[in-house]
């Protein structure tokens, strides 16, 4: 067997985070404890910057796609862009994770897993046979089983932590026994060939092949949390560090549904008329589900938790159009849904820290007022979430119906429009709990305000400034998304 | 092709809502800030009323930037005509009511000054946007001050106003951007010039988001809530102002790029709107208190807009934009005054007012001129809106006509019980006899506002001859 030649430059965003994690793995070892949270949180942000840069340069240098090492990744402005999204949420993440009461020792290896799992991410929106996908997949799992466990001393991260790691690994099972029955099918891993395959040998009505397909699909759901495979969305979101879930909200999102998009268009064409039925029921079930759960929910982060399974739902209409208004309209939507998703958990973990209890919609009472730059922060983010104009969720969601309509399916715009009038409900009562109630008692800790987080602050004026910013710059940041979707085979 | 104008009425109000909320301004100053940055809007428009050539007929004052190329959707933005009066309307109004907020003084003057600017912003954007996104945009932008000024600054009920106000709109707007999506997807692009269409669907998607935000019958669960719960001059410009982006919706869009659809349906809008007319009239006659009565006047004058519009013809039409700009004067002023007689007898309700009248002249003069006026006594401005939107739609059909006059008479019955029930009668049990008059701040501010309301009856007009019907 012919020793591939690696493209190392191709590989240089995993690359870089993974030497960042190793040295943030080498801190916790070497650097005395007080410095080490420092030390370590600049390793891992140095390293998300670095992927960045990397990614940044990819996108530039890389006019065609082109397949590296034996055809396992493909190297394309697709996953280029999807890299810089994910890079954008692991730094603001590092940010966020700054200022946690993190017990020291195991400062280092909570930043080192972060990095680790961002190097899996960036790896998995590479994937371009079944073998990478379900390495990178499992890679950034594993990375991130850790952390959503990391404060030993709460039983409710515990709990997360179990609970993730026991439903993650149940939906990666499925998902590696669909990729199986698809290799056994057409006896193919890269996803070109497999497509070439089911043309070919006229597999388009296999059972296996069908049977492969549903599953993929499933275990990608689980990690996108699309309905009805999101059970473990809330509790795991609700018990995790915040931080990690504000990571996850956004980075795990993201990561599962551009591979959902690539892995459904680039090996299945020949389905195509039975994938994007299926991805369309399941955005019809999660605009539902993640709605109508939300409307009823008191903690604020559980109430997110289902807001992000119904914005799964409005990612996967972009996919279920499959064409290329709709990769477009996932990537963009990806931007200022990532943002604001960082951003309202930002918010989340700075009234946590304040408080020291978990946020609920009562205790965020009056906080508008006393803290008016997280206060206005949360107010546009949960404008962005509901699509109101002056946010770029509201240019994201106008790309998902215009993909959605192009694609000819007027009722999944209809079912978006329906999701989104509910949803106002309860992104508009944490404004109301914020501003328009009056607390009984003062709830912030008496004698003056708590000390101010600057390198929080930074990461929720980051993510507000690319919330409000791509309503704005659209033109910009659609041609990038252009330019990768026209890398697709579309 | 690139003329500031209609941008910078735009987006002056929108800058110094932001300088109001940056920087650590006092009361006074912000609010002072505020006032002359309203202030400074009607000069713009006043600029623009000079140099419109009403002879022209087309856009002016137009302005195009690509703003995302690949679905043709640009910042596009020009007066017409409709947009001219319309927009004076709003900048006179909004000025009032911030002058009002002003006077009267309210918590958090940053937060709330800053948001009244943005609001006029908003609603200068939405009367002149030419593209259909860019027309969503402002009108979407429009709740989000008003969610937070109704929601902040209302009274006791003000959260349950402020939800049903929210899930209301944005229900019938959300509609609205699934059919701006079809429509413009088909067409290519959202400019407004070329928009049109015969889908019957598209058609009421826009219908239905404006006869929510009117509003029309059966769609005003929100209007008595939000009416009562907000401070009066939001009130005021709630129904003054915000309500016409649905008439000028209607016009504009509705009516002018949906010719076949609007034609067939003709039939149900006007029955709608002439339902929620008398129904409208009704209630109002039946309110107990201020309020009420100049609230569900609102719906009743909101329907014999909408049934000027659905008249399909220059004469209706003209009649709409007229008693648009009638509407929102009157509104304001009534609605400022509600706020004027609350303030001095803590309350609204008939039961515990009267007699204010005597030893309050200015009071009563300001009541009795608008309350005349508003009930479309022969000679007035709304005489002349109300007369020419009943001969258009009497070419349609005498009977709309006729539900017309009915309700013209049930207004004057409302108007006349409105301002019985405050000036003249018994003193009310809630009214000190040592209320005083309209103090001079109070008058500088509604005064200008009814002496629009007096020119406008000597020279309607300068409306009526100077739209691009």
């Amino acid at each position: 067997m012919p020793k591939p030649t690696i493209d190392w430059f191709a590989l240089s965003p995993s690359l870089a985070l993974l030497a960042a994690s190793a040295l943030a793995l080498l801190a916790a070892v070497l650097v005395p404890v007080v410095a080490r949270r420092l030390v370590a949180a600049l390793t891992a942000a140095a390293g998300f910057v670095a992927a960045g840069v990397f990614a940044g340069l990819l996108y530039s240098e890389t006019p065609e796609p082109v397949l590296k090492v034996a055809d396992a990744i493909s190297r394309d402005r697709f996953s280029a862009l999807a890299q810089i999204i994910i890079v954008g949420s692991g730094l603001v993440a590092v940010g966020i994770s700054f200022g946690q009461r993190t017990r020291a020792e195991h400062i280092g290896e909570y930043y080192a897993l972060l990095a680790a799992a961002g190097a899996g991410m960036v790896f998995l929106v590479q994937a371009n046979d079944l073998m990478t996908l379900f390495l990178g997949l499992e890679w950034f799992s594993i990375c991130l089983y850790i952390p959503c466990a990391i404060e030993i001393d709460l039983v409710s991260s515990l709990e997360a932590g179990l609970k993730y790691l026991v439903v993650g690994s149940f939906g990666s099972a499925v998902l590696l026994f669909g990729l199986s029955l698809i290799y056994g099918a057409t006896g193919e891993l890269q996803f070109g060939a497999i497509a070439r395959e089911l043309e070919s040998q006229d597999l388009v009505n296999d059972g296996l092949v069908l049977a492969g397909l549903a599953m993929i699909i499933a275990g990608l759901s689980f990690k996108a949390s699309a309905a009805p495979f999101h059970m473990w969305t809330p509790d795991v979101y609700e018990g995790a560090p915040t931080p990690v879930t504000a990571f996850m909200s956004a980075a795990t999102k993201a990561v599962a549904l551009v591979l959902a998009m690539r892995v459904l268009v680039t090996a299945f064409p020949a389905e195509e008329d039975l994938w994007t039925i299926a991805v369309a029921v399941i955005a019809c079930a999660s605009l539902a589900v993640g709605n109508v759960a939300a409307l009823v929910q008191r903690n604020l982060k559980r109430m997110l938790a289902y807001s992000s399974v119904s914005h799964a739902g409005f990612m996967l209409i972009a996919v279920a159009a499959n064409n290329d208004l709709g990769a477009k309209a996932l990537l963009f939507y990806l931007i200022p849904y990532g943002a604001a998703s960082l951003g309202a958990f930002a918010v989340v973990a700075a009234r946590e820290r304040e408080l020291g209890e978990r946020v609920t919609i009562d205790n965020v009472a009056g906080m508008g007022w006393e803290r008016p730059l997280l206060g206005v922060s949360m107010w546009i983010f949960m404008l962005a979430f509901a699509g109101l104009p002056l946010t770029g969720g509201f240019v994201g969601k106008f790309y998902v119906f215009a993909a959605a309509y192009e694609a000819g399916r007027w009722w999944l715009v209809l079912a978006g429009v329906i999701g989104t009038a509910i949803s106002l409900y309860y992104y508009l009562a944490v404004v109301r709990a914020m501003y328009m109630r009056m607390p009984e008692v003062r709830l912030a800790p008496v004698g003056g305000s708590p000390p101010r987080e600057a390198v929080l602050q930074t990461s929720v004026v980051a993510c507000l400034a690319v919330t409000v910013g791509s309503f704005f710059a659209v033109e910009p940041l659609i041609d990038l998304a252009e330019k990768a979707a026209a890398q697709l085979p579309l | 092709m690139n003329d500031w104008l209609a941008t910078i009425l735009i987006a002056l109000p929108l800058a110094a809502a932001l300088v109001v909320w940056l920087l650590p301004w006092s009361t006074q100053a912000a609010a002072s800030l505020a006032l002359l940055a309203a202030l400074a809007e009607v000069g713009f428009w006043i600029n623009a009323l000079t140099r419109f050539d009403f002879g022209a007929g087309e856009l002016q004052f137009e302005q195009q930037r690509a703003w995302f190329d690949d679905l043709g959707v640009s910042y596009h933005v020009g007066f017409s005509g409709i947009s001219l009066w319309l927009v004076g309307m709003t900048v006179v109004v909004l000025a009032a009511a911030i002058a009002y907020a002003f006077w009267a003084g309210r918590d958090r003057p940053r937060a709330y000054f800053g948001l009244m600017l943005f609001l006029t912003g908003a609603v200068v954007g939405v009367f002149t946007a030419q593209d259909l996104l860019v027309f969503y945009v402002f009108f979407e932008a429009m709740l989000i001050p008003l969610y937070v000024l109704v929601g902040v600054w209302g009274g006791a009920g003000r959260l349950t106003a402020t939800i049903k106000f929210v899930i209301y709109t944005m229900a019938g707007s959300l509609l609205m951007l699934a059919a701006i999506v079809v429509l413009g997807v088909q067409q290519g692009s959202f400019d407004l010039a070329t928009a049109s269409s015969d889908n019957d669907w598209v058609f009421l998607g826009f219908v239905v988001a404006f006869a929510v935000k009117a509003p029309l019958f059966p769609l005003h669960g929100w209007l008595p809530d939000a009416y009562r719960e907000s401070s009066p001059e939001v009130a005021a410009v709630l129904s003054g102002v915000v309500s016409k982006a649905a008439g000028y919706g209607f016009l504009a869009i509705a009516v002018a790029k949906f010719p076949g659809p609007a034609s067939d349906l003709q039939p149900l809008v006007l029955a709608i709107a002439s339902a929620g007319l008398v129904y409208g009239s009704i209630v109002a006659f039946r309110a107990p208190d201020l309020r009420g009565v100049i609230a569900y006047s609102s719906l009743a004058q909101m329907s014999l807009i909408t049934i000027g519009v659905f008249a399909l013809n220059d004469l209706g039409s003209t009649g709409a934009v007229l008693q648009m700009v009638n509407h929102g004067l009157v509104s304001g002023v009534l609605f400022l005054i509600a706020g004027v007689v609350e303030r001095r007898a803590a309350t609204g309700d008939f039961a515990r007012l009267g007699g204010m009248a005597r030893g309050r002249p200015a009071l009563a003069t300001i009541l009795m001129t608008t309350g005349v006026i508003a009930l479309a006594v022969p000679g007035s401005t709304a005489f002349a809106g109300e007369f020419l939107i009943l001969a258009g739609v009497f070419s349609e059909g005498w009977g709309w006509a006729l539900v017309g006059a009915v309700a013209i008479v049930l207004a004057a019955m409302y108007m006349l019980r409105l301002i019985s029930a405050v000036l003249h009668g018994q003193v009310g049990a809630s009214v000190p006899d040592e209320a005083l008059d309209l103090r001079p701040g109070e008058l500088a501010v509604i005064a200008p506002l009814v002496a629009c309301l007096l020119a406008l009856s000597v020279w309607p007009a300068a409306v009526t001859d100077h739209l691009p019907f």
